[in-house]
């Protein structure tokens, strides 16, 4: 009988396997997992996971009753030491080597750590996974009170993360690097939005500020930056991700800007092994650049692409990719990649629902939709139709986009 | 534990026990139930899980809000029946609701 393994167990891998039985695969399918959950849903972690509104259980993507019956082996707490594709095989940690007749790597991504002094101090946190979650909420948790807490990085997940815990009621401070928040993935507009709808709800921002060490006996209780000193009971750290793509380099794969190198069927430069998700690098459909996307949506669509390929039929990754962040009131929908625009066009609908279109050329390649969901669910149809829009359409909110968009189309 | 019955495009029924609490959209999710996608995992983020439910259950179950509201408008093939299966809880009341899965979610 054929094995498919899958290395990784995040969302590109649960994906993968229900997949794999929906294309028809017949064949054994072993998921290989380092965590001890089954897989489980990521986006909740920062948000009603830390809040308790909802538990591990309840993460959980698929139930293992759902597994037992697709056939398919989960084995947790299990790490891959190395892949050997000459002999289409992989040695584990134990020892332990396993055959495949296909390999999918789903590795992922870890949260980048600090660097700087103190970095190893009590009470410094990450997040990424189901652990990282568990062992925040309970330093939080201590004692019952309020606590101070230094979020460095203002990306996506540092925001959504201090919005989760400010509202649970603790002092909240934002450190970012650079001179706005959100600046390598949106326009000012934006960043000054999340920056007023921060402050407004009692967060401190501190920008264009560098941690230069944590300070503490054992535990974290100040952050020192090159002009101010801040006091930290708890730290939360949000710098970005590092790929997983130690095992693709050994094995002699393509690995180039931190990305396994895939085709748009997720096939890699070797003929029996896939990857799908975060740790890939591919040529996005719609912009036409080699880019690496870190998504939920885009690990499920690369992983029906692999699954696909692997049972033998062509179903390229065409989708365009979007994201999305919920903070405070406000949910952000982002359409398409904005890398590469010239010219942005605002549309306001009110001080709480606004859209802002990347246009390059003249042709929209994106959108971020503030409480705009209509906008959005268009921008998406519009970047992938490549439709020609007027600008004075996009900015005038009494003319009603969709209908006017659906003479476009 | 209510009884919900989901309904694919081609018309094959699959009755499921479905716990309280539980959103319809996890409910097809863990029972395979094909034409759901939900790509945002039930944030009401996406609009890949769109479903119809019936006219008899009308006004008995709460009405969408202004976000689910706005992106129902885009779905392909909307009606009045139309409903993201992930903002929609079960409930002991709801034992019996037939949920029509469209076609295609995109």
């Amino acid at each position: 009988m054929q094995r498919c393994v899958i290395i990784g167990g995040g969302h590109a891998g649960a994906q993968a396997c229900t997949s794999l039985r929906k294309e028809g695969w017949t064949g054994q399918i072993v998921l290989l997992t380092d965590e001890d959950s089954l897989p489980y849903h990521r986006p909740p972690l920062s948000k009603t996971y830390l809040q308790n509104q909802v538990t591990a259980e309840k993460l959980l993507i698929r139930p293992q009753s759902a597994y037992q019956k697709d056939n398919i082996e989960i084995r947790l707490k299990t790490r891959v030491k190395r892949i050997e594709p000459a002999q289409q095989g992989i040695e584990l940690h134990n020892g332990e080597h396993l055959s495949y007749d296909k390999l999918l790597i789903c590795t992922g991504s870890r949260a980048r750590t600090a660097d700087c002094m103190g970095a190893q101090l009590n009470n410094i946190f990450y997040i990424k996974t189901l652990k990282d979650i568990e062992k925040l909420s309970l330093a939080i948790d201590v004692n019952n009170n309020k606590k101070r807490i230094v979020m460095v990085g203002g990306g996506y997940i540092g925001l959504e993360t201090a919005a989760v815990l400010k509202k649970m009621g603790h002092d909240v401070t934002i450190i970012e690097r650079e001179s706005r928040l959100l600046a390598r993935v949106t326009a000012k507009r934006i960043s000054a939005f999340y920056h007023n709808l921060h402050k407004s709800n009692g967060i401190k921002i501190f920008t264009q500020t560098n941690v230069v060490a944590f300070q503490g006996k054992d535990a974290v209780s100040t952050v020192l930056c090159e002009d101010k000193v801040i006091p930290a009971d708890i730290v939360v750290v949000g710098i970005g991700a590092q790929t997983n793509t130690e095992l693709a380099q050994e094995a002699g794969l393509l690995v180039e800007h931190g990305g396994i190198v895939i085709n748009e069927l997720c096939q890699t430069t070797d003929m029996n092994i896939y990857a799908a998700g975060d740790c890939t690098i591919g040529i996005e459909h719609h912009s036409g650049l080699a880019t690496r996307i870190e998504s939920v949506p885009n690990a499920l669509e690369q992983a029906k692409t692999a699954a696909a390929t692997i049972c033998g039929k062509y179903k390229p990754v065409t989708a365009v990719p979007w994201f999305w962040s919920d903070q405070f009131d406000c949910k952000i929908q982002i359409a398409g990649l904005n890398q590469g625009y010239d010219e942005t066009v605002l549309r306001q609908k009110d001080d709480k629902a606004l859209s802002l279109w990347y246009l390059k050329q003249g042709k929209v390649i994106a959108a971020d939709c503030i409480n705009c969901a209509k906008e959005f669910m268009a921008a998406k149809k519009i970047i992938a139709n490549k439709l020609d829009v007027p600008k004075a359409l996009l900015s005038d909110t009494d003319i009603d986009l969709f209908k006017a968009f659906a003479q476009l189309s | 534990m209510p009884e919900i019955t989901f309904v694919d495009f081609a018309g094959n029924e699959t009755k499921v026990d479905v716990p309280n609490g539980t959103s319809l959209m996890q409910a097809a999710m863990e029972n395979m139930v094909e034409g759901i996608e939900a790509e945002c995992g039930g944030s009401g983020s996406c609009a890949t899980c769109h479903c119809y439910l019936t006219t008899d259950w009308q006004g008995k179950i709460a009405a969408p809000d202004s976000s689910e509201s706005d992106m129902l408008e885009m779905v392909s093939e909307p009606t009045d029946l139309s409903r993201l299966s992930c903002q929609v809880l079960v409930s002991d009341e709801h034992h019996g609701l037939q949920v029509h899965l469209p076609e295609s979610q995109y």
